[in-house]
């Protein structure tokens, strides 16, 4: 260890630990193989699951839940015997919500943690960019990201989206219910990068074969904190605005919609990415009383909730209002974290289809994801039933539309699974293991 | 400060060489892959140290070369399906051109006044990628199919998903740009170009062209920085446009910052530092980045040069 004491810094107030481990580069790779020691899986060793969790960058709301939800689900599949007898161990790594070192740690869970898969990583720049990784190191690579990017077959075989609807699917089932009950003229308001592309190139063709019309289409760059001046662009004969503004700007974006319109406004229909972790009654959201919200999985609980939905919620830890026990003001993302839930009892199913014993059998865990069909509403999918295309290795479920009332958001449509389904785009399984 | 022997200066730089040869065969999985990643970025850093360390020329734009080589090359593969060493000159091609017009219009102004130029260039570049995002991927980016990424000769070729080849590929750019880095500072240019950051107004009186010196380090900066960027799609197969974000003008400073300036070997210091402290210190807080921002000050307190820099300071004035 000679090196580290060329740059010994223990004078600058560092710990020793620190010093050695982080300044001496050279000497850190020499040390390396000290922490690299691990066992092969055996019988009675936990499944790992490796967590690629935005615990820093702009996704960390998402990624406190993800983590709340993930562990309630691993709780209870432990306490339920585990997966084939064996209890699920979970590795989490920050992955900054950054996709160069989302790669990163990608390859750290294939060939240092050694874990049998990949899991929960949410935005779709991280997925993208991780994916390469994945499929190199051939470790499955379960998203919840709602990205209609596994399903266009652009990723690799080992990439898969079982427990979350992607966009595409999401804004297509909601046309129809937009055309029969909101309006038939739509103006789009949406953020210029991909977020927003994904409703402006999806919407149009599926309101139009309900016999509505998107005429026109306002992109807003992301960069912009105030809005007034892309409010004249409405057209006057629009009925429904339809907006998927998301990020701190969202509270001025409504507060200066409110105050152009006043009480005389169309019908507003907008997608609850845009308000997920912030409270529907903070000040300056008063203008969205009356309007509609899709949700993947409802923030308030319904009247009409299914006890497995009861049972999610109470694991999860979310109060009615949707959010944490005991802090109503830190309100959840209720509409994307419960694909962590369902994703990890998915890749349960799998892993006990395919006998999966280890990291050896990793390709035949690809097979038995892709060979499942469809998942029932119960326990392990409580926010409804879905189908799964094994060859777009994504699912489908259902959607709800909500509306906000009295400082609430109540559930007053649910769609069909059928609503979101569209051509495959590809096929996985004529890609090598 | 006395000049190495020619001996000992590529001696030093062919031992560093080496021992990131001999590391391919020692390391671990992960750490083998993180390398190879890291000295992919060195060469980033190496680029940047060109126009930073031996120029005294701060940019805050050094992301758009980067980029333009990982678009050059990637969209190259992507959209016009090319080979990658087509794809590779594809990217360096970019950085070059770009290099060049960015070097005529913002070497007209100096100091503080070049940073904000540079930095507003490359915000311009970040948002033409957005915009553009049918074509560039936008925001989310694209990956560069894994068959694609195959290297021919002939009847032979070699796959750059593969782990030693692709340790193997950066190490050979990384040595490349190392050994041409270092014949540059050791050549009658490199000394122009300190010259020229020690007293730009001396280096004219003396009857250098210090614009057209100055706007050769930018282009070769440029390309440099690109190779890295084409280096990046092509081995590790994804394209983004946070690759063009701010972030990434500054990342490469805060290496060569951390390595010491004007050393050849301190933006492979630099980078390694900052990839293992992310790594290490990540693994026990989401609060990794304040334990940076200590390390950095600490670093900036006890040692301003950097590590190299001021080891060449105190003990090694014939470091390069």
């Amino acid at each position: 260890m000679d090196k580290s004491k060329t740059f010994d810094l223990s004078k600058t107030g560092l710990t020793r630990r620190t010093a050695l481990k982080g300044l001496a580069a050279t000497a850190g790779l020499v040390t390396a193989p000290g922490f690299v020691r691990y066992s092969q899986a055996q019988s009675s060793a936990p499944i790992k699951i490796g967590f690629q969790s935005h615990r820093t960058g702009i996704g960390a709301a998402y990624g406190r839940w993800y983590e709340k939800t993930t562990a309630a689900a691993v709780k209870a599949i432990n306490a339920a015997g585990g997966i084939n007898g064996r209890q699920v161990e979970v590795i989490i790594e920050d992955d900054g919500t950054d996709p160069g070192r989302g790669a990163e740690v990608v390859g750290k869970f294939a060939t240092q943690h050694k874990t049998d898969i990949v899991f929960g990583t949410l935005f779709s720049h991280v997925v993208i960019g991780s994916a390469p990784a994945a499929g190199e190191a051939k470790i499955p690579y379960f998203v919840v990201s709602e990205g209609h990017h596994v399903a266009s077959t652009k990723l690799n075989r080992y990439v898969f989206q079982p427990g979350i609807t992607d966009v595409k699917s999401q804004i297509q089932s909601m046309a129809p219910w937009i055309a029969a009950n909101a309006g038939k003229k739509v103006t789009q308001i949406f953020p210029d990068f991909a977020f927003g592309y994904d409703h402006r190139d999806y919407l149009p063709p599926a309101l139009k074969a309900q016999g509505a019309d998107v005429i026109a289409q306002i992109a807003i760059p992301p960069t912009e904190s105030s809005f007034t001046k892309y409010f004249p662009q409405i057209p006057a004969e629009t009925e429904v605005i339809y907006h998927v503004m998301v990020g701190p700007a969202v509270l001025t974006f409504v507060k200066e919609l409110g105050e152009f319109y006043g009480s005389n406004r169309p019908q507003l229909f907008g997608f609850m990415d845009s308000l997920e972790a912030t409270d529907i009654n903070s000040p300056g959201l008063e203008f969205l009383d009356g309007s509609h919200f899709w949700e993947g999985s409802p923030r308030y609980a319904q009247a009409d909730d299914s006890a497995a939905q009861k049972a999610y919620r109470a694991a999860v830890g979310i109060d009615d209002n949707g959010a944490a026990l005991g802090d109503p003001k830190d309100v959840s993302t209720a509409s994307h974290m419960f694909g962590c839930w369902e994703t990890l009892y998915v890749v349960k199913k799998a892993m006990e289809d395919a006998g999966y014993k280890g990291p050896e059998d990793r390709a035949k865990l690809v097979e038995a994801t892709e060979a499942l069909t469809a998942f029932a509403e119960g326990p392990e999918h409580p926010q409804g039933p879905k189908t799964f295309n094994g060859k777009i290795h994504q699912c489908f479920g259902i959607q709800n539309i909500s509306k906000v009332e009295g400082g609430k958001l109540k559930v007053v449509h649910k769609t069909k699974i059928e609503d979101g389904l569209y051509e495959a785009e590809g096929d996985y399984t004529t890609q090598a293991l | 400060m006395s000049e190495a022997s020619p001996a000992k200066a590529y001696g030093l730089h062919l031992g560093a060489i080496a021992l990131l040869f001999v590391l391919s065969f020692l390391l671990p999985e992960y750490y083998h892959g993180l390398l190879a990643r890291i000295m992919v970025l060195a060469v980033f850093a190496m680029g940047y140290n060109m126009l930073f360390g031996y120029v005294g020329l701060l940019s805050l734009g050094h992301a758009m070369f980067f980029a333009a080589g990982l678009y050059g090359a990637g969209l190259a593969v992507i959209q016009l399906g090319w080979s990658v060493p087509a794809a590779f000159a594809a990217g360096l091609g970019c950085g070059v051109v770009l290099s060049l017009v960015i070097g005529l219009l913002a070497l007209r102004t100096s100091g503080v006044a070049f940073m904000i130029v540079t930095m507003m260039f490359a915000q311009v570049f970040y948002l033409i990628i957005l915009y553009f995002s049918s074509w560039t991927g936008g925001d989310q980016g694209m990956v560069v199919p894994q068959p694609a990424r195959v290297l021919a000769f002939g009847a032979t070729s070699l796959d750059l998903t593969n782990p030693t080849v692709r340790y193997m590929s950066a190490l050979g750019l990384f040595s490349l740009v190392l050994l041409i880095t270092l014949a540059l500072v050791r050549s009658r240019y490199g000394r122009v170009l300190v010259a020229i950051r020690e007293n730009e107004e001396r280096t004219k009186m003396l009857g250098y062209d210090t614009f057209s010196n100055k706007l050769a380090a930018v282009v070769i900066s440029g390309i440099v920085c690109a190779a890295s960027g084409a280096a990046y799609a092509l081995l590790f197969g994804y394209v983004g446009s946070s690759f063009a974000s701010v972030q990434y003008s500054i990342l490469p400073l805060l290496w060569v910052l951390l390595g010491g300036a004007a050393t050849t070997l301190g933006p492979l210091i630099g980078t390694l530092f900052m990839y293992y402290v992310i790594d290490i210190t990540s693994g026990y807080t989401s609060a990794y980045l304040l334990i940076v921002g200590i390390a950095l000050i600490l670093l900036v307190l006890f040692l301003p040069k950097g590590i190299l820099g001021s080891m060449r300071q105190r003990w090694l004035g014939w470091l390069p």
